[in-house]
């Protein structure tokens, strides 16, 4: 009984996975056109492209992962409001030849953890030293 | 140091009670335990009022917490860490409660004083023969868990090791700050942090409150399994926990719904339900909960499936644990969107030893007693009731442990140190399991109650079920000439089963009103089972239809823009439409059959709020006569650094929501406008061109009262009436002010914005005014919003309801209520959800 459940949620998951993979921009590269979540961050020097009026569904930016390597990201959605205050992303999509190709981004920022004891401290720094 | 202007009073007060309900929960946890293995009957009743007094004790502890916590927010006692990080003075009252549960310390609170409410339940009902042999048994499950949620508020030291985080530290011990050097160190907190305000929503007051008496309750079916286990009366445990097991289902279920809702109406989402982890940590405890409920129903009929019927109650309190060590430990990390963050180390271990010490013993008590606990050896019939009922919880279960496998590959991750990501149509992932599922349920709750137990005749079953399957055909067919399903994205195959499913939804509702009818004859108290079945089915209907046939107005594709390069390169096919639209201030833009102008923005009284108001109209085709109008007032709130948030503002009709919100309204710096006024004297009846047309001087009108302004005639004001014709010939209004008061001139500009163009009345001169004109480069006020239709969403809320209303019907049946007493249930019940799901926004 216990091993045919077991067995068909096996079965079930089985038949819905099409699990990916955490990457780096470079093994991402090595898997151009496959779906990747690519872990990284904005690299700052570069400019942020979106002009909401003429297309509010294109943004480009550059990203920038841990060991250093870099890909222009281009997201066909708005612009997330706080891209540029933003610590990590998480893109969600395919490398192409020249960019990263992202259907969906994940962002994590330091302001919205109030249980973040350094953030805490900063803004109450902020806060009274500015009254 | 001294510290000017602090209350530690209160402080003291709550720590002082958490202690000791904490140490209550203790004593009376083991005092309810040796209550249940005495055998004399005199010590059994002493160490029973010992262990009472002990638990009324520790309820009343945490009622002066929590009062206590709310004291020192609602007084903006910034001393407190707490208040300093979830209240502040700008919020409103309502929101006073929310940010106690906003917290982690906070809604392990507002959990224990739910155990505390349904535990008085137990003690208060013991007067019942049957209530008597239970209640120390599953008194002492319940003590024990209020032992674990108050060391998680506990904030003791026990040998330099933590325990727990106290809601009552003080911020000056927590945060290392310059001012609190100084002895007036509160007098420079100015404000405290606030609520979140993307939880500023009336449902964060509402939707935690019954989430978590639903996750609270489901702790009622564990002790009372456990208690069965104990006392060896396997059996019998099963007919006074039925009334709690159906409770615990509607509650939890529309506690649920609620967060559905709440995601639908207020965050941007763009829908009810996401599969993000913490829904799903939620509804997996809730399918559980269902099977059991199913087994036990059985059990009690036949005397079938009391094993598995154990190990559902034990398993729902279980995933309720472990949702709780999913949502709080920050384990999801990337995954979800609305998981609380990491507590720290030590409140995670203690979390662990939460989940680990019920669902251990329980599980191995099951193991234990197994072979002991009574079992009908001959197997149920195929045509019995019990066996696809049984069938019907099984699926549930599967489904449950189906969706915890997929939610907790972060859990993997960590164990086994892979890097496992969600797949690339996360949604699509489970849909594609869900609607078999619907399938399933859909024919199961339609047919199943149409058998009889033990043994069915099958002349009796295809004379009754012959024309509710023939009406749901016809209707299944009606349906897909007359609204047939747009949902192509994942080929025709999946859509195929999107119509059986719609077939098996339809034909649960139809058999299950059938059956109230022709069966039940009509009497509705009996047909509380038909009406929750008949719900849920209405449910899963509505989500079909919503979800299948939702549009996305503001898409390029409706809107019949084509994207140059939309073409995806790698798969060359058409990608994702492009879901955001530009609306330019005053210019009217197509949106799906509607056209729609961002008329003008206000402030909100909150700090950094701005709501838009944006006119959609419909209009006929041919006489281009406004045919349909409605305002929505999406709002943003814009924090510093430019940082966003975004409420969606939702126009209902009875069979369609027009749901927008608002992706984008930053005008960043350098669309600062640089142009300079012109300046122009005119009089009256003069013209001046500009750029794109001109402008005439209409008249001057002294102190203005109209729609716009309002003056007095004791005021100076000025205001200019100019007509402005466009080179397209379009005629348009302006109206500056010049206004003069104590501080000075102070100028009120008109703006057009689809031309570009500000006036300013400047000044005067003898008979002639001064006006300013600026064509600006920029366009300098534009929203980018997006805006779907969700079809029938009403289907939805309403199944939820019934679904609620039928399990609230079998829970006063079967209960033990006076009749006063079912009544006030029902029509409170009926009166809440109506006014929560469909009256209310």
């Amino acid at each position: 009984m216990l091993v045919g459940i077991a067995a068909l949620i096996v079965g079930m998951l089985a038949y819905s996975t099409d699990f990916s993979t955490y990457d780096t921009v470079s093994s991402a590269r090595n898997k151009q056109g496959t779906f990747v979540h690519l872990i990284a961050k904005l690299d700052k020097s570069k400019p942020v492209e979106y002009d909401p009026i003429n297309n509010p569904n294109y943004l480009s930016f550059y990203a920038v992962d841990s060991l250093g390597a870099q890909t222009k990201v281009i997201y066909h959605n708005s612009k997330p409001a706080d891209l540029e205050k933003s610590e990590r992303i998480v893109m969600k999509g395919k490398m192409g030849a020249d960019h990263f190709e992202c259907n969906d981004i994940l962002l994590k920022c330091p302001s919205k953890y109030k249980d973040d004891k350094g953030q805490l401290q900063k803004s109450m720094v902020e806060q009274t030293s500015t009254n | 140091m001294n510290f000017e202007g602090e209350h530690l009073f209160p402080g003291q007060i709550g720590h002082f009670f958490v202690i000791l309900s904490f140490i209550a929960a203790l004593v009376s946890t083991v005092a309810f335990f040796t209550a249940s293995v005495q055998t004399d009957p005199n010590q059994k009743s002493s160490w029973l009022k010992f262990a009472r007094n002990a638990f009324v004790l520790q309820v009343a502890g945490v009622v002066v917490v929590f009062t206590t916590i709310f004291y020192i927010c609602s007084n903006h006692l910034y001393e407190y860490m707490y208040a300093y990080k979830h209240a502040s003075k700008e919020l409103e009252y309502k929101y006073l409660l929310a940010c106690i549960w906003e917290g982690q310390e906070g809604s392990f609170l507002l959990w224990t004083l739910w155990h505390s409410v349904l535990g008085c339940v137990i003690l208060f009902r013991r007067k019942l023969p049957e209530t008597s042999i239970w209640q120390a048994p599953v008194m002492t499950v319940v003590s024990f868990a209020q032992f674990f949620l108050l060391m998680m508020i506990l904030g003791i030291y026990f040998f330099d090791i933590k325990i727990g985080n106290s809601p009552f530290i003080l911020t000056r011990n927590e945060i290392n700050a310059p001012i609190f050097s100084q002895p007036n160190y509160l007098s420079f907190i100015k404000d405290g942090m606030g609520l979140n305000i993307l939880l500023r929503n009336y449902w964060m007051v509402i939707h935690p409150p019954i989430l978590f008496l639903g996750f609270a309750s489901t702790i009622i079916p564990f002790a009372f399994a456990y208690a069965g286990l104990q006392t060896k009366r396997y059996g019998e445990w099963i007919k006074p926990v039925l009334p709690w097991t159906l409770f615990s289902a509607c509650v939890l279920g529309v506690g649920i719904m609620m967060g559905g809702k709440w995601a639908y109406e207020s965050l941007s989402f763009g829908g009810y339900w996401a599969w993000d982890p913490v829904e799903n940590a939620s509804l997996v405890p809730w399918l559980i909960l269902i099977a059991g409920l199913h087994t036990m129903v059985v059990y009690k009929a036949t005397g079938h499936s009391l094993r598995a019927s154990y190990l559902f109650a034990f398993l729902t309190f279980g995933f309720i644990l472990y949702s709780t060590f999913l949502t709080r430990t920050g384990v999801l990390g990337d995954t979800s969107v609305h998981a609380f963050t990491d507590a720290g180390k030590s409140i995670n271990i203690m979390i662990g030893m939460f989940v680990a010490a019920f669902v251990v013993p329980s599980l191995v008590m099951l193991i234990i007693h197994y072979k002991r606990i009574p079992t009908i050896h001959k197997e149920e019939t195929t045509n019995s009731r019990e066996f696809w009922m049984f069938i019907g919880s099984l699926v549930f279960f599967l489904t449950a442990m189906f969706i915890i496998a997929k939610t907790s590959v972060p859990v993997y991750n960590k164990i086994f140190n892979t890097r496992i990501a969600p797949p690339e149509d996360l949604e699509f992932s489970y849909n594609k399991i869900i609607a078999l599922v619907a399938v399933i349920l859909g024919i199961l709750t339609a047919v199943t109650q149409y058998l009889k137990y033990k043994d069915t005749k099958r002349g009796y079953l295809l004379s009754k079920i012959l024309v509710p399957t023939l009406v749901s055909i016809a209707l299944t067919i009606l349906l897909g000439i007359f609204y047939p399903f747009t949902y192509f994205k994942q080929g025709t195959g999946f859509l195929g089963v999107i119509y059986v499913a719609a077939f098996a939804t339809i034909y649960s509702v139809v058999a299950n009103l059938f059956y109230i009818w022709k069966v039940l004859k009509g009497k509705i108290i009996n047909a509380g089972a038909s009406i929750s079945h008949a719900g849920f089915a209405m449910m899963i209907l509505g989500m079909i239809i919503s979800s299948s046939n939702k549009q996305v107005i503001s898409s390029s594709l409706v809107n019949g823009i084509t994207v140059p390069g939309s073409k995806d390169p790698m798969t060359k096919q058409q990608d994702d439409p492009r879901e955001n639209l530009t609306l330019i201030r005053q210019l009217p833009t197509r949106m799906g059959e509607y056209e729609v102008t961002y008329q003008s923005d206000s402030a909100g009284h909150e700090k950094g709020r701005k709501f838009f108001k944006l006119l959609f109209e419909k209009k006929d085709a041919v006489t281009q006569r406004v045919t349909q109008s409605f305002h929505v007032d999406p709002d943003v709130y814009i924090m510093k650094d430019n940082n966003m948030s975004s409420n969606p503002d939702t126009k209902s009709y009875l069979n369609r929501d027009i749901f927008t919100y608002i992706s984008y309204a930053l005008n960043d710096d350098h669309n600062e406008d640089t142009s300079q006024f012109k300046i122009q004297e005119l009089a009256e009846g003069d013209s001046v061109f500009y750029s794109n047309g001109f402008l005439v001087l209409d008249k001057v009108t002294k102190n203005p009262h109209n729609d716009r302004f309002n003056y007095k005639a004791t005021d100076v004001a000025l205001m200019a009436e100019l007509s402005v014709t466009t080179k397209e010939g379009k005629k348009l209004k302006a109206y500056p002010v010049i206004e003069v008061d104590q501080l000075g001139i102070r100028n009120v500009d008109d703006t057009l914005y689809a031309q570009n163009l500000f006036v300013r009345f400047a000044g005067v001169t003898d008979k002639k005014i001064k006006l300013g004109i600026k064509e600006s480069d920029k366009l300098i006020d534009f929203v980018t919003v997006k805006s779907y239709v969700f079809p029938f969403i009403n289907i939805v809320w309403l199944g939820l309801i019934i679904m609620a209303l039928g399990l609230l019907l079998s829970m006063i049946r079967r209960g033990d209520f006076k009749t006063w007493q079912s009544a006030l249930i029902f029509l409170l019940g009926t009166a809440g959800l109506f006014y929560m799901f469909l009256l209310a926004n």
